[in-house]
């Protein structure tokens, strides 16, 4: 997994509540044998104003203006501000890829979906959860001045501001360090290697028919 | 050691040890893969250049969207482009890594949770995983048997273990046998009609009694089939003659002196006589009659002599708002008589009902009669490519075409509807896969669950009919 420590970019603020699943990325677009290419269409509904379809780029389609990631003033944002619970709905782990593919490598809202957050720690996306004021305070800021960036600073569990503000963020200390350390669950799992091969070699003995195809 | 349950049995031979965040790791057996959620996990590994932990332990075979035409063509036969990618992508992988494949033009070829067990390698005290939720069939098999989702099916490829919190135990005891007529499918409906689709959420539930010491190996695998329809995370049932009698002999099944050591922990498996479960249901088999579901969740259940529901009877209007939603749905009435309703197709198949017993049972129904008129299409699909040739051996084959249903190649099918065989808006299907949620079997479609046999009474009479009065 991709590792997380710090990262400075334009905040993009997405002003809408209960953010599901499904407009981050539609089903239609969930027919891949990959795990990537999923970018193209986040928020597909509200990004673009024709319909699309499996292979089409965003080249190839007509943008809604009005969207605010289509605005120049967000371009290469890097960390999405989020209302109350956001990313609900399905349990597909495609909507976290299609944020983390289309650059997005931190939300910050009041809640998340219980799903949507562990499959935001198994793939390197740092939720962040800050009280509701501070979220207010924070769309104001973004609002007031382009090109606002900020730094998030995961071992400090902090966001520093441009004006040297800073906002402290909790976290579990078990996922804080697996996000800093990189590791997904298949490496977690994996730090107990030689166990599991202890295991299987006994396993093997008292049961050896189960190895035999 | 105090008293454990089948499940604790299972549990504790696998667990490996316990993570830093307190989950324990499960060592798995056997991985069984199709073609739908398999391609990602494998592109995980070769993103991170991981490899599979233990090459031997995973079976692979496509079934979810290969077309049940045309076999004889292969991989050419496929028409939708998605559902052939995804088909040459399994077969890749599986050429890449080792992986035994049962492709599509292998005889052996089928749905997964036919395969694993006719090829023996499905086997008791094992562990399976396969991403697909009805991988709880296999605890027909005293295995513990469990559905995943694409990050643990690379999960478990990549460290053979899947990192889980242990369900709670609840036993569902089975009194009585079965009469004529009357089904496993019958059963397992009525057991989730009595619980609920939630009933067993967050349980492992094991099916035992004399019930279910009388059912065949084929009826455990119905039976255990829908144990998600009951939320349940995996079924189980013990281990005893009739299990090992189906296993004896099978392809992958041990021989000789593994076969008697195997033999005799195999008879190990089953709860000892004192131990506990956290909840229990029970339900007398014998006075069971053939079921049909009504609305859009399985849970929406009753006996062929009775009628839907009326929603003004609920007991508050919030219950009484979704039993009208499903009718809605559905395009019924209210106390509307289930003898009365008429339908637009038939599909005999699934991993719930396509294995050979299935297909004489309905058969058997079927012999000598002809499809009604109004029924548009009556499909069988055999759920695998042997049993398709055992029932054309036996001339079954022969029976349901005589009748006017059309006779398949093994897959999913219209269970699901991701090849080509599925319903049209408000089209009505008796069908004897599992789910009958809204467009399941294609859009605005239809779905009632039925028996196989119920399933050729309804062919036959062009609605639901008490397939008892036919025998
Ligand atoms: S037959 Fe239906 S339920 Fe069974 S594995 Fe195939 S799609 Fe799933």
């Amino acid at each position: 997994m991709r590792s997380f420590e710090r990262v400075t970019g334009i905040v993009a603020p997405l002003d809408r509540l209960n953010v599901d699943t499904d407009q981050i990325i539609p089903k239609q677009f969930l027919k891949s044998i990959k795990r990537t290419g999923f970018g193209d269409n986040l928020f597909d509904a509200w990004r673009f104003a024709d319909e699309g379809a499996i292979g089409k780029t965003p080249n190839e389609r007509r943008l809604n203006p009005d969207f605010v990631l289509n605005q120049s003033r967000y371009q290469d944002a890097r960390i999405l501000l989020a209302r109350r619970n956001f990313g609900c709905g399905s349990s597909r782990e495609h909507a976290v890829w299609s944020l983390l593919e289309f650059g997005f490598r931190c939300v910050i809202a009041p809640s998340f979906a219980d799903i949507f957050l562990s499959n935001c720690f198994k793939n390197g996306l740092l939720p962040i959860v800050l009280e509701e004021e501070v979220i207010d305070e924070l769309f104001e800021m973004v609002n007031a001045c382009t090109g606002f960036e900020v730094n998030v600073d995961l071992p400090a569990q902090a966001i520093l501001l441009p004006a040297g503000e800073r906002f402290e963020f909790a976290i579990d200390p078990f996922k804080k360090r697996t996000l800093i350390e990189g590791l997904d669950d298949i490496d977690l799992t994996l730090d107990y290697r030689e166990e599991i091969a202890a295991f299987e070699s006994r396993h093997r003995q008292r049961m050896p028919w189960i190895f035999i195809n | 050691m105090s008293a454990q349950t089948l499940y604790d049995k299972i549990w504790d031979a696998h667990a490996v040890g316990t993570r830093a965040d307190g989950q324990t790791m499960l060592y798995i057996d056997l991985q069984l893969l199709h073609e739908v959620t398999s391609p990602q996990a494998f592109a995980g590994l070769a993103l991170h250049g991981r490899g599979l932990w233990r090459v031997a332990a995973n079976l692979a075979t496509p079934d979810h969207n290969v077309p049940t035409e045309n076999r004889e063509l292969g991989l050419a036969g496929i028409e939708d482009a998605v559902a052939k990618q995804q088909v040459v992508t399994l077969d890749d992988n599986c050429r890449r890594y080792g992986i035994t494949q049962f492709d599509i033009l292998d005889p052996r070829q089928g749905i997964v949770h036919v395969v694993g067990p006719e090829q023996g390698a499905t086997q008791p005290g094992m562990t399976i995983v396969c991403g697909d939720s009805h991988t709880s069939t296999h605890g027909a098999f005293a295995a513990l048997a469990q559905g995943i989702g694409t990050s643990d099916v690379e999960h478990v490829m990549a460290t053979q273990c899947l990192v889980q919190s242990k369900a709670e135990n609840m036993r569902v005891a089975v009194d009585g046998a079965l009469t004529e007529g009357v089904y496993a499918k019958d059963l397992i409906l009525a057991i989730i009609g009595a619980i609920g689709t939630a009933g067993a959420t967050g349980h492992t539930i094991e099916y035992m009694g004399s019930g279910v010491l009388e059912l065949s190996m084929e009826a455990r695998m119905t039976l255990c089939n829908m144990s998600i329809e009951a939320g349940a995370r995996a079924g189980l049932v013990a281990v005893d003659d009739t299990t090992l009698e189906y296993l004896h002999g099978r392809p992958r099944a041990p021989q000789g002196e593994l076969w008697d050591l195997a033999h005799d922990y195999w008879l190990t498996l089953h709860s000892d006589d004192d131990a506990e479960f956290a909840s229990g249901f029970q339900i007398d088999a014998a006075t069971l009659i053939p079921q049909v579901t009504w609305g859009t969740s399985p849970e929406l259940v009753v006996g062929i002599d009775s009628a839907t529901p009326n929603p003004d009877d609920a007991p508050d209007p919030a219950q009484g708002q979704s039993l009208q939603l499903a009718l809605d749905y559905m395009g019924l009435a209210a106390d509307q008589p289930m003898v009365e309703i008429g339908l637009d197709r038939i599909f005999i198949g699934s991993c719930t009902n396509a294995r050979i017993e299935d297909l004489r049972a309905a058969a058997n129904v079927v012999r000598g009669r002809k499809v009604a008129k109004r029924i548009k299409q009556a499909l069988v699909v055999p759920g695998s490519g042997l049993v398709k040739a055992q029932a054309e051996a036996e001339g079954l084959a022969d029976v349901f075409l005589e009748a006017g249903f059309e006779w398949r190649a093994a897959g999913c099918s219209m269970c699901l509807a991701m090849n080509p065989d599925r319903l049209q808006p408000e089209e009505r299907c008796a069908s004897t896969s599992n789910r009958n949620f809204e467009g399941r079997q294609g859009h605005g479609g239809r779905t009632h669950l039925v028996s196989p046999v119920m399933a050729a009474a309804a062919a036959i009479q062009g609605r639901f009919v008490d397939v008892r009065s036919l025998l």
